[in-house]
């Protein structure tokens, strides 16, 4: 059996008097759709911005397919292979989609400036290379028409996509979408699903912040329940579902 | 088919053309007009620099003109008497005095500037927007401050008085501020920098354009757009953006060493605030990110004033000199600028747009 993908244990993590995060645990395996879901406030996208480095953590140790990294920096995370999308959509707006497809191959390419300026035989080859595979990913999540259209101007299901082709350019073990479904009507959710069940199909593995029950209970094969920064649950989304925490925290009980 | 192939090209040959008949038609008028020209190119390189920083990386730099103050200086100071008049040691060294030719000048002189692009980078990587503004502004003056004040005690810069008697630029045995009879037409001085300055600029919009469409260039741009999004995505951000500070000092620094050979004389006089503000005023005015326009924006901008000129002075007169001419000149500038600005936000070229309303049937099932 292979290391796992993702395995963190112990993270926590506190903003001054608030504990973020308190001994949060995950261990994702190869070829799973990982749920990572919670009220509002709980923790997760904390927790979300913690293992890719944009937020330095209290405590916890992090292994990425069997190798230890240190969260530090956010392209370092990137470059050892956790891609993710943002909750409000970041893309490079003034920028066509097939160019923010392109940007995401940087980190997976190496030409620099000298073969940029005098057009290097190695530089026209790496940008032929790069070009063809952002087509590919664009293919892939269904906007190949879009190629040419700037960021901006997709409409927002579009944008989704547009964003995880991006992450997927780079080449990631792991790709984690921080509330993909957030504002999508039904018909772009059911898209959505089938296209994170292609990428699963496709043997890459993902984590999935949701706030949409339902979708992630559809679509996960592990969840993790957040709640006040610390996991209450953590098993089959069956599992967790019936459990008695999980139903308190979503549905409160009453006293408050 | 075989149409699309020649209308370029013919448009280029047009271009080309036009570039190289221009001085011979304005020396008829005089060599004052050309030399607007040649102003207008150096600030064609200038802007260019310029825009590798602003337009591209989205780094607002307001002290720009230091880059073309450091290269003007070093050529001031490799080719002109000071050095050998103040240092004994000099001239000892170089008993005919210091005088280095342009092929080693230019390289020096985009290294050298690329270095302080570097050094003045660094410290303002964390900064952003109006603070790194109001950073590059400070180091801006820093630099023309220690110009006029390197004089005292070891005399370097000569301080505000400037230095002199710079050498022309030499292209193959022949200085270029020296009449160039070719038989059937005299090129003056001016007219030769025109064609110097000319092939520089050319190489410059080349470079920057190649630089546009590459891997460094799309992640300069991504920063522009999203500095976090693009460090998701494995950019590294400090070290690219020290790659834009850098690149476009290099323009500055060899805009700078053109300029101290073409005037024969360099003071900090040259490389005031107001220098760097018309720099940015030319990049946003003409098009953020959009080489030609860039271009279009240096070239109004530099030539405007000269042109006004022309125009001032007749009004003034026509008020019996009630009216100022340097001053009705800046108010029209002024003027110029805001009604561009309001008529055209994005600039007066900027880039296309794509698919500005998507097409129905694009619109993914």
């Amino acid at each position: 059996m292979n290391a796992p993908v993702l395995n963190v244990q112990g993270i926590s993590k506190r903003f001054g008097g608030l504990q973020a995060l308190s001994d949060v645990g995950m261990r994702i395996e190869h070829g799973q759709v990982y749920g990572l879901i919670g009220p509002n406030g709980a923790g997760k996208t904390t927790f979300f911005n913690v293992i890719t480095g944009l937020y330095a953590p209290d405590s916890g140790r992090f292994e990425l397919a069997g190798k230890p990294y240190q969260p530090s920096a956010v392209h370092e995370v990137a470059k050892a292979g956790i891609a993710r999308t943002f909750q409000n959509i970041r893309l490079f707006a003034d920028m066509t989609a097939l160019e923010n497809v392109m940007v995401g191959r940087h980190v997976r390419t190496g030409s620099g400036l000298l073969g940029a300026i005098f057009r290097s035989k190695a530089f026209v080859a790496e940008e032929a290379v790069i070009e063809q595979s952002a087509r590919e990913l664009l293919h892939y999540v269904g906007i190949a028409d879009l190629a040419d259209y700037k960021a901006r101007t997709l409409s927002y299901g579009d944008q989704r996509r547009l964003e995880i082709a991006r992450a997927l350019a780079t080449d990631p073990q792991l790709l984690a979408l921080d509330e993909p479904a957030a504002g999508m009507n039904a018909t772009e959710k059911v898209e959505l699903r089938e296209l994170i069940d292609r990428i699963r199909n496709d043997g890459r593995t993902v984590l999935l912040i949701e706030h949409d029950v339902k979708l992630v209970m559809g679509l996960c094969d592990a969840v993790t329940v957040l709640d006040h920064g610390k996991q209450i649950a953590q098993g089959t989304p069956a599992q967790v579902q019936a459990d008695p925490k999980v139903i308190e925290a979503y549905l409160g009980t009453g006293g408050h | 088919m075989k149409k699309t192939m020649v209308i370029p090209y013919a448009r280029y040959v047009l271009w080309g053309l036009l570039l190289l008949a221009l001085p011979l038609v304005l020396q008829i008028f005089g060599n004052g007009w050309v030399r607007i020209a040649d102003m207008a190119l150096l600030y064609v390189m200038l802007a260019l620099g310029l825009n590798i920083v602003v337009g591209y990386a989205g780094l607002l730099d307001l002290g720009f003109v230091a880059f073309f103050a450091v290269g003007a200086y070093m050529f001031g100071l490799l080719a002109s008497p000071h050095l050998v008049e103040n240092f004994p040691m000099f001239a000892a060294m170089f008993p005919h005095g210091i005088h280095t030719p342009l092929w080693a000048v230019i390289p020096l002189g985009a290294g050298l500037a690329g270095l302080f692009g570097l050094l003045l980078g660094a410290p303002t990587l964390k900064l952003r927007g109006d603070y790194l503004a109001i950073v590059t502004l400070g180091f801006g003056e820093i630099i023309r401050v220690f110009l006029n004040n390197l004089d005292n005690p070891v005399n370097i810069t000569n301080g505000p008085k400037g230095l002199g008697q710079i050498d022309p630029m030499t292209v193959m045995g022949h200085p270029l501020s020296r009449k160039l009879d070719l038989g059937f037409i005299e090129l003056p001085g001016v007219t030769q920098y025109y064609y110097l300055f000319l092939a520089v600029v050319l190489v410059s919009v080349l470079v920057c354009y190649r630089l546009e469409h590459s891997r460094i260039g799309r992640a300069w741009m991504a920063i522009r757009e999203d500095e976090i999004a693009a460090k998701a995505m494995g950019l590294n951000t400090r070290n690219l953006k020290l790659m834009a500070f850098g690149m476009g000092a290099m323009f500055g620094g060899v805009s700078g060493v053109l300029f101290s050979s073409f005037q024969g004389f360099v003071s900090p006089e040259s490389f005031s605030l107001m220098e760097s503000v018309m720099i940015v005023a030319m990049v946003v005015l003409g098009g953020l990110g959009h080489l030609p326009g860039v271009i279009l924006g240096a070239v109004l901008l530099s030539a405007l004033p000269e042109v006004l000129r022309y125009v001032a002075g007749p009004l003034q007169q026509m008020t019996d000199g009630r009216l100022d001419a340097a001053i009705l000149r800046q108010l029209l500038i002024a003027l110029a600028m805001i009604l561009i600005m309001l008529w055209r936000p994005r600039g007066l070229w900027p880039a296309p747009e794509h698919g500005k309303a998507l097409p129905s049937d694009k619109r993914s099932a």
